[in-house]
């Protein structure tokens, strides 16, 4: 049986011919397709009229044969390709899908993956027309500016990659002319015609040394990698880019230039200004005067590895002089992040149960006993890790100069880490929570309970009970205040 | 000074900066619009240099003027270089005319500091404030911010801009202290924190408006949040100017990657730059080894690789003879051969030669059938690559089967020490 299709990319006059040789159980050997080389070339190269479209009786047994969407999608894309072979390809997929039912669950099979290479190089042809159609301005008869590119495809794409550019170019006026397909965009719709000649290509515009100019200087003539830019940019597309004209001699010249800067005397070097004030360091032991001093002070702190990982160091925030300073543990990820105590979800935990007591938290000092974020890397997450006894330590000496410079009436640790560099000691939360204790050498009471992502981490149906204890001991830890300080 | 002078000038100042890519933001287009451009997702390189590179946006300095002194830079305060500064109408025309000739997707636009941060990260936003507002631009842009800009700059450049990158030069604090000593490393830090809390904030808020339906029967829409930066930030840093190993380079990559999301690192070899500093003897750029961290990136982003176990070798250094993945694999042969029709998806990601897409399709097909060795000629992954290192029906690797060498004596690799 012989098919012929006026259109060699009409992929639904296509599809209607395979479903009905499908429908009327025509193996693929026995059809034999043929298409005109270009869309309305239809005289007939093969002289004898062919049976365009297959007998009545065939059409009338046609049924709609489910195949799986993507091989729809498959078709619109091989039927582009040059192969004359195309149409045969995809109606024997098509007969093998509708027959062995196993096919389509195998991304390996041999006329697949043929299909598959098939789309693949119409893509990559796609994408380099996108990628290499040069325009150039021109002044038409009608006074209008238009822009016109020359361009030589390897498949049928013109009609297929034309809406990208009026996508792209919406107010331009413009024209991309190839020797099968032209195509102009008016601003408002597309219209294609049949091909041009080469002669019809535009001659280059004044502007287009700008360009050349360009290329040649972003090139850096120490890497000259000639292989790399053939396997990207292919010879073929070269005679319709204006700067391949600049390849040759870039290449020859690379070799003696980069020579050239290496073998170069140094020349003395010239100061155009001043040197810009260099970031200095805090001089190492001397107790900084403000909060200010504080932090520039800590950020360059590296007197235990976390420093060197960590964004920032995180001081605390409150106003001098609070009555209470709240101390948590180490920055999380979000307090790293944002510089700031308590932002990440322990903060917000703190947060509700301030709102709930009716207590603002900007009447009180947040801090951290350890002022840089510690974690472990875990593929593309940084996973909190709690700060050992030597980096709390070594840190200590921070939140020290904390307290005196914001002077705070009482001390409330959260969690264990703040506890210990509060007390100078171990301390077992769970057992003493809930009471202020006098053993800092400054006098300053220290209340100990909970840290907020304790909580958090409780299984869920804990957590309530465990806040509302938690809610008890801030509550505690605010109201008994003078009275612990008077003790 | 005349444009195709300070073109040439700027062009070549902003050469040595690696980054290129122009894909990951938004998809827009310029249909209905004033003006022209759009971006599809993947960006296009429009052209390649004769140093492989792909041209794909303007890469241009706004001026080469720079105050401060970084010793591998060429536009450094004491290089003797030509300087030139575009206006920013300049940089506004070229972007819109290379675009027109379909010579780019936009623009990459970076500066020398002049005067102080903000005075040089106001021109830059202007440039991209102009392309954006006057002459509604749709195509990519994509800005260099400078570190120590104040926020306010930096949450304008995030509006006009796809991506906002910031560069951190030098792979350890060392480095940078050394060659780079007006750069604030932890300031650094801080502004790429800055951005990604930004991007999260802006991903964060255009997940949570509520469409809206308008009228009865049109579609629900939502007044979306101004966008940030839609295609994130990346960074670069430059290899071979000091003595950091690839380990320490990975690990820092690592990092970055993990507290800032960045998109890309990008790594630039050092490369020989006129009228250099004398503190830098000059070679040729160490390209295979850019080339191999690029490869060992790739391995980390994509095949789930730590960075730790990436460089075997006890210098610290890539092997320059063999890609990452096979150096890996050969450090590690008892966990080979692989069963291609047994092996979970992780460890196929770890045979030599296979890549996502095919270990995919093998996936795919072995719910089906079982897979044989010719499966592999068909999926177009190199056979004589991954061979050695997996079972399949049909085949199994024979004892000392042909297998590239162990580690060589490391050839004298370009170095500077
Ligand atoms: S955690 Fe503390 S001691 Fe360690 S580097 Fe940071 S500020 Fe210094």
């Amino acid at each position: 049986m012989h098919v012929r299709l006026d259109d060699p990319v009409d992929l639904d006059a296509f599809r209607r011919h395979a479903r009905q040789l499908l429908a009327a159980g025509v193996p693929p050997d026995r059809v034999e397709w043929n298409a005109a080389q270009a869309a309305g070339d239809a005289a007939d190269l093969f002289g004898a009229a062919s049976d365009a479209a297959p007998p009545a009786a065939l059409a009338s047994a046609a049924q709609h044969q489910p195949v799986p969407a993507w091989f729809v999608e498959l078709c619109g894309d091989v039927i582009l390709h040059r192969d004359s072979q195309r149409f045969a390809l995809l109606y024997r997929l098509l007969w093998r899908l509708s027959h062995e039912p196993a096919l389509r669950h195998d991304p390996l099979d041999a006329d697949l993956m043929q299909a598959r290479q098939m789309a693949k190089a119409v893509h990559r042809d796609i994408h380099k027309m996108r990628a290499f159609v040069r325009f150039t301005r021109v002044q038409g008869d009608d006074g209008l500016e238009r822009h016109v590119a020359w361009f030589e495809p390897e498949h049928r794409i013109v009609e297929a990659n034309a809406p990208f550019f009026s996508r792209r170019f919406a107010q331009m006026r413009w024209a991309i002319l190839t020797p099968e397909r032209c195509v102009e965009w008016n601003g408002q719709a597309l219209a294609f015609q049949g091909g041009a000649d080469r002669r019809e290509k535009p001659p280059p515009d004044a502007g287009e040394q700008l360009w050349l100019t360009y290329y040649e200087h972003i090139f850096n003539p120490a890497r000259l990698k000639l292989a790399m830019m053939r396997r990207e940019m292919p010879r073929r597309y070269w005679h319709n880019l204006p700067e391949a004209a600049l390849i040759q001699p870039l290449a020859e010249a690379a070799a003696a230039r980069s020579q050239s800067m290496i073998e170069a005397p140094p020349t003395a070097p010239r100061r155009i200004r001043a040197p810009v004030a260099l970031h200095l360091r805090p001089a190492a032991g001397v107790a900084p005067a403000s909060l200010g001093e504080l932090r520039a002070a800590a950020h360059a702190c590296r007197d235990c590895p976390i420093g060197a990982l960590a964004t920032q160091a995180v001081c605390g925030e409150g106003p001098l002089g609070a009555t209470h300073m709240l101390v948590g543990e180490q920055p999380g990820d979000q307090e790293d992040l944002a510089g700031r105590p308590f932002v990440g979800p322990a903060g917000q935990l703190l947060d509700r149960a301030m709102a709930q007591l009716g207590w603002a938290r900007d009447a009180v000092y947040l801090a951290n006993a350890v002022k840089h974020f510690k974690y472990e890397l875990r593929g593309k997450r940084r996973i909190h890790k709690t700060a050992g006894q030597r980096e709390a330590e070594a840190c200590a000496h921070w939140l020290d100069s904390e307290i005196s410079l914001v002077r705070p009436q009482g001390l409330v640790a959260l969690g264990a880490t703040a506890a210990r560099t509060l007390l100078g000691r171990p301390v077992a939360v769970q057992t003493e929570r809930g009471a202020w204790l006098h053993e800092r050498g400054d006098g300053r009471p220290v209340f100990v309970t909970l840290h907020p992502s304790a909580l958090l981490r409780l299984p869920y149906p804990e957590q309530g009970e465990a806040f509302g204890r938690w809610l008890a001991d801030l509550a505690l830890a605010r109201g008994t205040l003078s009275a612990a300080i008077a003790a | 000074m005349d444009l195709q002078r300070k073109l040439a000038i700027l062009a070549d100042a902003a050469k040595y900066d690696a980054s290129c890519a122009s894909s990951g933001s938004q998809p827009r287009d310029s249909l209905g619009g004033r003006g022209i451009g759009s971006t599809e997702g993947a960006g296009i390189c429009h052209s390649f240099a004769p140093d492989g590179r792909c041209i794909s946006l303007l890469k241009v300095l706004l001026t080469n003027h720079c105050q401060y002194d970084c010793l591998y830079c060429v536009n450094r305060a004491s290089s003797n270089v030509p300087r030139a500064r575009f206006r920013v109408d300049e940089v506004v025309q070229l972007t819109l005319d290379f675009y027109r000739r379909n010579c780019i997707e936009g623009l990459f636009l970076s500066s020398g500091i002049v005067k102080s941060p903000d005075h040089t990260m106001e021109q830059v936003v202007e440039v991209a404030r102009t392309l954006r507002e006057d002459h509604d631009f749709r195509g990519y842009i994509h800005l260099k911010t400078i570190p120590d800009a104040s926020d306010e700059l930096i949450a304008r450049a995030g509006r006009y801009a796809d991506r906002l990158s910031i560069n951190v030069e030098m792979p350890t604090t060392e480095g940078l202290q050394a060659l780079a000593p007006e750069k604030d490393e932890s300031a650094i830090r801080r502004s790429m924190a800055r951005l990604r809390l930004r991007i999260d904030d802006t991903r964060e808020e255009a997940r949570r408006v509520v469409p809206i339906r308008a009228l009865p029967g049109a579609a629900p829409a939502a007044a979306k949040p101004p966008p940030f930066a839609p295609a994130g930030q990346s960074t670069q840093m430059i290899v071979g100017a000091d003595a950091t190993d690839d380990r320490q380079i990975l690990a820092s990559s690592a990092t970055l990657y993990g507290a800032y999301k960045l998109k890309r690192v990008y790594y630039s070899a050092f490369s020989p730059i006129p009228d250099a500093a004398r503190a830098l003897p000059l070679v040729a750029p160490p390209l295979m080894r850019e080339h191999r961290l690029y490869q060992a990136d790739w391995l980390m982003r994509f095949y789930g690789f730590g960075h730790q176990e990436i460089v075997a070798e006890p210098d610290g250094l890539l092997r320059l003879d063999v890609d990452p993945k096979l150096a890996w694999a050969l450090a590690h042969a008892d966990r080979f051969p692989v069963d291609l029709n047994h092996a979970p998806r992780e460890m196929l990601l770890r045979v030599p030669g296979l890549g996502v897409k095919a270990v995919e399709r093998l996936l795919q097909a072995r719910r089906v059938r079982r897979v044989r060795a010719d499966d592999l000629r068909r999926l177009h992954v190199p056979a004589r690559k991954v061979l050695p290192f997996v079972v399949a029906d049909g085949h199994r690797p024979s004892r000392g089967a042909p297998m590239p060498s162990p580690a060589p004596q490391r050839p004298a690799q370009a170095s500077l020490f």
